[in-house]
């Protein structure tokens, strides 16, 4: 249940019951317990009424540097931090490296060392190379977000995932919850695993046999509720919520699928499939959509379609990373 | 120069020896294993009470990155970890820059390794010019030279049809030819041992066909040949079944394992640990069932450390840009003793993996080094099989601190090391 406040004091109510935080970094879901979700979902309720105020701004982190260093390109997400860290009074200081320069000879961590000579205080980092953030966390004193490493997570995504079907549902215990798409490759799929199941929601992950991870059915102690299916038919059939993952088109050149066209055949989520989930269920996406191949435009534009209020609940979410990995205490 | 070694358990697997009793060495040799040797006229007596004396170890897959990687590794202080390993004979593999398929490289190893003068330095040529897998090196004069076999370790021999010409010719010469026994297509872009760590770890996995297409391969091709094949760090319960099954059918195939496929698994890997990235991957429980199985019944014939050191900044990156590679002469003994004291390993079956097995697969030409008879060369290792000892990688004699081990604690401990009857190491 996500609490909104409605006035100025249960702000403060809503904020002083966040206790216990002990995260410097958010590097992955792995290490996060039911509790530590519900704190982010809680900071987050109360981060969501400040953004609808008509002054969206609070002084929680004046005074404090944060820097986005983004070895990918990325228009969404790394405005979202930076529009977070804007509303919590936070000076940002955006650096762009082209993916081309990762080499030993430009490394990560000199880059990390002139960032925080330069004041940096938090550092929100996305690269291609899957567990960079915890090579970064490991070697320098900033906090540091992981806005995407590699194949390997993108928590601020899967936090916000909950976030907004969590402004829909009480509670995500007991939903099913559908993820078609290249679940093997996709570090939103693997943050929504640990994240989703944690709160007691049972997944079904949908797509080829390229592209599903097999280890997940042979270790069931980790993830007992995860179910992998093929069938598009089936995996949507009586779920809560249905969320397609963008398709890289590198997959084809990589030979994990024949085409574009014969992944939209077998694995599209459109209206027809759509009306085999619950009625009332939610379509998400992490965006941007290629329209017409993991959903068909019909999805996307949707009653059912809650993609835009992801974007929106997302600067939220990462408004309370900041705000819980800071300490700070004001609001 | 007498030395006189007393009271210790003898273990020599070539002989069958296991007792406690004294060991003389005179003049470079040993020259007798007895009750009560008289200390007279002997310049050196080393007491042994408690301590296992065996012959100097043999590892058949080093890197000593001279010439080229001299930040890595130098011959001398490659020699100065495998002394301090209880190694007497190494054999360093020839993916150097440049790479050693030529006499002139190979000599400046030689001669490099005579001016180190610490222990046997036993040369493995490139079986392709410059290690690029499209023309022999020429091995006849290599062979002259003194190498012990022919490998692109690093990489694998893609060509069949290359690689089947090179098991023939290096027959002429009786000499094996060493695969890294890789598929280059399966392997491309992996990183660690394919299952669901990997798929949590967000790192391309390297299935256990990768190395199985290659073993299988390699295996047909000896057959053919009739060539001599040695398979470096096998590492899947699939690869010893292949081996096992040649083997059976009369193929002329050896393998070697590494002290770490034998005692760690993929979990190593876990929080992005680079010091465990290695090629092939760490593995799972169940493969290190089957290498040891494999060991026991014959079908592995060495344990070899496939020493890999690099420098601090080649580990300290991204984990898909770090080194391949773990520093192994100086932990070598004690963790292998780990599958000794677990009831795992025999102790005269480990030793016997670390002396006469390598030596069998360097040929009858090395038959006096890997065992104490006498007459043999006074290469010797003592060693306390229960001391404890935490590893400490700013105390190593090897540059490459590159070691999953660091700060654990080991029982077993190198205590003297006596080549060709000089002592070359003695632990402080």
């Amino acid at each position: 249940m996500t609490h909104i406040p409605k006035t100025p004091a249960d702000t403060e109510t809503l904020l002083s019951e966040v206790q216990g935080w002990k995260h410097r970094h958010v590097l992955d879901l792995d290490n996060f317990s039911r509790e530590e979700l519900d704190m982010v979902m809680q900071t987050a309720g109360v981060m969501l009424d400040i953004l609808s105020r008509p002054v969206k701004k609070v002084p929680a982190l004046k005074g404090k540097t944060i820097a986005t260093l983004f070895y990918e390109p990325s228009t969404r997400t790394r405005s979202s931090f930076e529009l977070a860290a804007k509303s919590l009074s936070a000076d940002v200081l955006n650096l762009n490296v082209s993916q081309s320069s990762i080499s030993k000879g430009e490394s990560l961590l000199d880059t990390l060392d002139t960032l925080e000579s330069l004041g940096a205080d938090m550092v929100v980092m996305r690269h291609p190379l899957s567990g960079a953030p915890y090579l970064a966390a490991n070697n320098c004193h900033a906090n540091i977000i992981n806005a995407g490493d590699g194949w390997h997570a993108h928590p601020s995504q899967a936090l916000l995932d909950i976030f907004t079907i969590l402004r829909h549902k009480s509670s995500l215990e007991g939903l099913k919850i559908t993820l078609i798409g290249d679940i093997k490759h996709s570090r939103v799929a693997h943050s929504n695993i640990w994240g989703l199941s944690k709160m007691g929601a049972k997944i079904t992950l949908c797509a080829p046999y390229t592209l599903l991870p097999e280890g997940l059915n042979t270790n069931s102690k980790i993830f007992p509720e995860v179910t992998l299916e093929t069938d598009i038919k089936q995996a949507v059939s009586g779920a809560d919520v249905v969320m397609g993952l963008r398709l890289q088109r590198e997959r084809q050149q990589s030979g994990l699928l024949p085409g574009i066209r014969e992944y939209a055949r077998y694995f599209q989520l459109n209206e027809e499939i759509l009306k085999l989930a619950k009625p009332n269920s939610l379509v998400m996406h992490p965006g941007p959509v290629n329209e017409d191949i993991e959903l068909s435009q019909s999805v996307v534009h949707g009653e059912q379609s809650v993609i835009n209020e992801q974007v929106k609940n997302g600067v939220a979410v990462r408004m309370a990373l900041f705000y819980l990995c800071s300490g700070s205490k004001e609001i | 120069m007498k030395i006189l070694i007393k009271n210790g358990r003898i273990i020599d697997p070539a002989s069958g020896t296991d007792n406690v009793a004294d060991l003389l060495i005179e003049n470079g040799l040993v020259t007798g294993i007895n009750k009560d040797i008289s200390r007279e006229k002997t310049e050196k007596v080393i007491d042994a009470t408690g301590k296992v004396v065996c012959p100097g170890f043999i590892d058949l897959h080093v890197h000593l990155r001279e010439p080229g990687f001299e930040g890595k590794e130098t011959i001398e202080s490659g020699c100065k970890a495998a002394a301090a390993g209880g190694f007497t004979s190494i054999c360093p593999m020839p993916n150097t820059n440049p790479a050693a398929d030529c006499l002139p490289v190979i000599d400046f190893i030689k001669n490099t390794a005579t001016k180190v003068s610490l222990i046997r330095v036993l040369p493995i040529a490139a079986i392709t010019k410059g290690r690029k897998g499209q023309e022999l090196s020429p091995m006849g004069e290599l062979a002259e030279a003194g190498v012990v076999g022919f490998s692109d370790d690093g990489d694998y021999v893609s060509s069949s049809s290359l690689l089947l010409n090179a098991l023939l010719y290096s027959r002429t010469f009786d000499l094996p030819i060493m695969e890294h026994c890789e598929d280059a297509c399966l392997a491309e872009g992996g990183l660690m041992n394919e299952g669901l760590l990997a798929c949590r770890l967000g790192l391309k996995g390297i299935t256990n066909a990768t190395e199985e297409i290659a073993v299988n391969r390699d295996i047909a091709l000896a057959k053919e040949s009739g060539g001599r094949l040695h398979l470096c760090h096998i590492s899947t319960a699939g690869s010893v079944e292949l081996v096992r099954q040649a083997k059976a059918a009369g193929i002329r195939v050896s393998a070697e394992v590494t002290p770490h496929h034998l005692t760690l698994t993929e979990a190593e890997v876990n929080g992005y640990n680079t010091s465990a990235k290695v090629n092939p991957p760490l593995r799972t429980q169940t493969d290190i069932e089957a290498l040891i199985a494999g060991l026991k019944d014959g079908t592995i014939d060495a344990i070899a450390t496939d020493h890999a050191p690099h420098t601090r900044n080649d580990k300290l990156c991204e984990f898909g840009l770090a080194a391949n590679g773990i520093s192994g002469l100086e932990t070598a003994l004690a963790s292998l003793m780990g599958l000794v004291h677990s009831g795992k390993l025999s102790l005269s079956l480990l030793i016997e993996k670390l002396t006469l097995g390598p030596q069998q697969v360097l040929g009858e030409k090395y038959q006096n080094i890997g065992n104490l008879k006498a007459g043999s060369c006074a290469d010797v290792v003592i060693f306390d099989p229960d001391e404890e000892w935490t590893v400490d990688t700013a105390k190593f004699f090897s540059k490459g601190k590159n070691t999953p081990l660091e700060g654990r604690k080991l029982k077993g401990r190198v205590k003297t090391t006596i080549a060709c009857g000089q002592i070359v190491y003695q632990q402080a």
